[in-house]
């Protein structure tokens, strides 16, 4: 079939001049969506996402009249040989002050690993309102075969927690870093 | 109008085949052919084999669980059945379906002499056949075919074996196919209407479909580039769904299901258009609220693209996005409820026949709505976690899809056919098809709620033995229902073959620009444009 003539044809250029601009963006936004969905946890705290960043050590007021309790848990991602586990797996606190804990990591390997944890905080709402000022998770992990080690955590949780949330669940996995000594 | 009017003369001068020529014969007519109609056909036809195709994977399925245990198949080739079941209905049966229509009927609903874009027309189509011909070979593959569902979640959908990257192509080449397929509709429906076609004097098939072409620019790229994420994650060190590098896994949920839900509106619009088409004609009535229904085919469209996360309300999303997604979903029941409406008040004191259109057309209102009713039920947020994942999800979607959009498909077969090939089908197999699909399809996918509801997990291969009595009952339903499609085979067979001859109006209650046309419809028609009244549009 040959082209229409000039007003149809006008026509018909001027659709898919629009329909494929719309394409294009859709696939733009597509993508897009990756940095906005992060935005977006970040900001709201939503899937339990904490900061990465290192909290503000600040004073706050501690309010003891209120007790959270915080418990902890410790997972290995894929079938990586390692040993991963808290070593309390909850503590009681009161919001506006600093607590540490420590969790134990070993390489159960002959082999050296590079691992990274990944934090997670339920209910997700809770993250906004849970502040790390120490973390091993702030950085990777590296053992040596067979090493084993305790890692710090340093935390308070903010008073301004919504008072409806008594228990809060800091969860870490741990991930094997590819091409790592693993 | 008059700009209109020279372009189609032009049109009509222009054409290089001469009009009255027969087409080339042979398989080079096929490959090269840029005509509407003969593009149509061959969509339908790969329509039909795929329908098939998956529909034996179906049944690998169902003979599986027949009985408790494993007596068939291994649960990673079972897997792969599922898997694939799907990707072959959605993207090879039901999708392609609704193109062909869409390349028969729309030129002529509209007076126009062809696509838009006929050359165009051809490429989308012959990248079906290599999309198909890739993803069906990945059964033959180390590893086997993909296997982690459709929905191809990470990391469990990148554990796939050597299959993963064909897959992936196959998707990115049924994707351009839609894409340009949605582009060329546009195109023709905003160009080349024939004079005095204003919108709202569009059939309701054209509506649903340039509604439906809309949806699918605006998703299927979003798919394209969820599923690049997921090779460069496998193949290139990426971590858009890895948590260890900063991804997330459940943000392709997201991604995907953005896709996900405008697709399944793409899946049953166009059924809407095909039935809102059929009703009037065996009511011998008009359509009841023409305006309402395509104001609520674009309310569904558009809603359609805020309820994605009514498909994952347990991965831990805060209660405002829960409560969200759940009245946003429900939302969906108003249109929706409009258009059952519609079609009821158009039959209501018609003068009904029950031709096997018209009885497809009505087991879709009823079944159809029946499924409108358990997606309501799994809407609800706090219901939804016992529902997820489980054999109730399976019935709900196979109840708008079967009986939804394969009906549609039918009763649309039955209702041109006898305008493609010139030859009235053999109704009273027609009526035996219906009968044995209707009661299959039921014996099929209702126990499948009593099923979800007592807790049966989808996508296994074996499963406890209080599930064994409505398993059973099920796959004698899916072997009803599968074997009774040969008869529609043999239908169209013997009607494209031969029988007694089919006017140009077949139906007496039928109206529209292709009933105006000799049976079967010349290769070309309106090479001069119809001009189109207020009257001869709503009659």
């Amino acid at each position: 079939m040959s082209p229409p003539v000039p007003a149809a044809a006008a026509g018909v250029q001027r659709s898919i001049r629009r329909t494929l601009l719309v394409v294009v963006a859709m696939f733009g936004f597509g993508f897009a969506l990756v940095p906005l969905y992060d935005v977006l946890c970040q900001v709201t705290g939503l899937n339990g996402k904490t900061r990465a960043a290192v909290a503000d050590a600040a004073p706050m007021p501690v309010d003891e009249a209120r007790t959270v309790i915080v418990e902890f848990i410790a997972s290995v991602n894929d079938e990586a040989p390692w040993e991963f586990r808290p070593d309390v797996t909850r503590i009681e606190v009161h919001p506006g002050r600093f607590y540490t804990t420590h969790f134990y990591a070993r390489n159960r390997s002959e082999t050296p690993l590079a691992g990274q944890a990944v934090p997670s905080v339920a209910p997700g709402l809770a993250s906004l309102h849970f502040h790390k000022i120490e973390c091993f998770c702030f950085n990777q992990q590296r053992f040596a075969p067979g090493e084993g080690r305790e890692m710090p955590v340093t935390f308070r949780i903010d008073p301004q927690l919504p008072a409806e949330v008594g228990t809060v669940t800091l969860s870490y996995t741990f991930f094997r870093l590819p091409g790592q000594g693993g | 109008m008059t700009a209109t009017t020279a372009g189609h003369d032009a049109v009509h001068d222009g054409h290089d085949h001469g009009h009255e020529h027969a087409p080339p014969r042979g398989l080079w007519r096929w490959l090269s052919t840029t005509n509407h109609k003969d593009i149509g056909t061959m969509y339908l036809v790969l329509s039909l084999t795929m329908f098939f195709i998956g529909g034996a994977m179906a049944l690998v399925i169902r003979a599986e669980l027949f009985r408790p245990g494993l007596q068939l198949v291994e649960p990673m080739f079972f897997n792969q059945m599922t898997t694939m079941h799907a990707l072959v209905m959605i993207f090879g049966a039901v999708m392609p379906a609704f193109v062909g229509l869409a390349n028969w009927l729309i030129p002529m609903m509209v007076g126009a002499p062809d696509m838009a874009l006929p050359r165009m027309n051809n490429w989308s189509f012959w990248i079906m056949p290599f999309a198909f011909a890739l993803l069906l070979s990945t059964l033959f593959m180390d590893g086997g075919g993909p296997a982690g569902g459709w929905t191809l979640y990470p990391p469990l959908s990148l554990q796939t074996g050597a299959a993963f990257p064909f897959v992936i192509l196959s998707i990115h080449m049924m994707g351009v196919s839609s894409v340009m397929g949605a582009i060329n509709i546009i195109a023709t429906i905003l160009n080349l209407r024939a004079p005095g076609m204003t919108l709202m004097r569009m059939p309701l098939f054209v509506w649903t479909w340039l509604i439906t072409a809309y949806l699918l620019i605006a998703v299927m790229p979003v798919l394209a580039g969820a599923v690049t994420m997921l090779l460069t994650d496998k193949y290139f060190g990426t971590s858009f769904f890895n948590a260890a590098g900063g991804g997330d896994p459940v943000m392709f949920q997201h991604i995907f299901w953005f896709f996900g839900h405008p697709e399944v509106y793409i899946m049953i619009l166009p059924a809407f258009g095909i039935v809102s088409q059929i009703i009037p004609t065996f009511a011998r009535k008009p359509l009841f609220g023409y305006a309402s229904m395509v104001y609520a085919t674009a309310s569904i469209a558009f809603l359609s693209f805020i309820v994605w996360g009514h498909h994952m309300f347990t991965v831990g999303m805060p209660l405002a996005g829960e409560l969200f997604f759940m009245y946003a979903t429900m939302l969906i029941a108003v249109p929706t409820g409009v258009k059952v409406f519609n079609w009821i008040s158009t039959m209501w004191r018609g003068s009904m026949t029950f031709e096997t259109p018209m009885l497809f057309a009505i087991a879709f209102v009823v079944l159809f709505t029946i499924g409108g009713f358990s997606g309501l039920m799994l809407a609800i947020a706090p219901a939804d976690f016992q529902y997820q994942d489980t054999y109730f999800v399976v019935a709900h979607f196979h109840y708008v899809l079967v009986p939804g959009a394969v009906f549609s498909i039918m009763a649309a077969a039955y209702y041109w056919l006898p305008k493609w090939t010139g030859h009235m089908y053999d109704e009273k197999l027609g009526r035996l098809h219906f009968w044995c699909s209707a009661i299959g399809v039921n014996i099929l996918f209702f126990p499948q709620h009593f099923l979800g509801l007592a807790g049966m997990p989808r996508r296994i291969p074996d499963y406890a033995l209080q599930f064994a009595e409505f398993n059973m009952i099920s796959s004698i339903g899916a072997f009803i229902f599968g074997f009774s499609q040969l008869i529609f085979l043999w239908v169209v067979i013997k009607c494209v073959r031969g029988g007694e001859p089919a006017p140009a109006k077949p139906w007496e209650g039928a109206h529209g620009l292709e009933w105006t046309v000799p049976s079967p419809a010349p290769h070309h028609t309106f090479q001069t444009p119809p001009q189109i009244t207020e009257a001869e549009a709503h009659s």
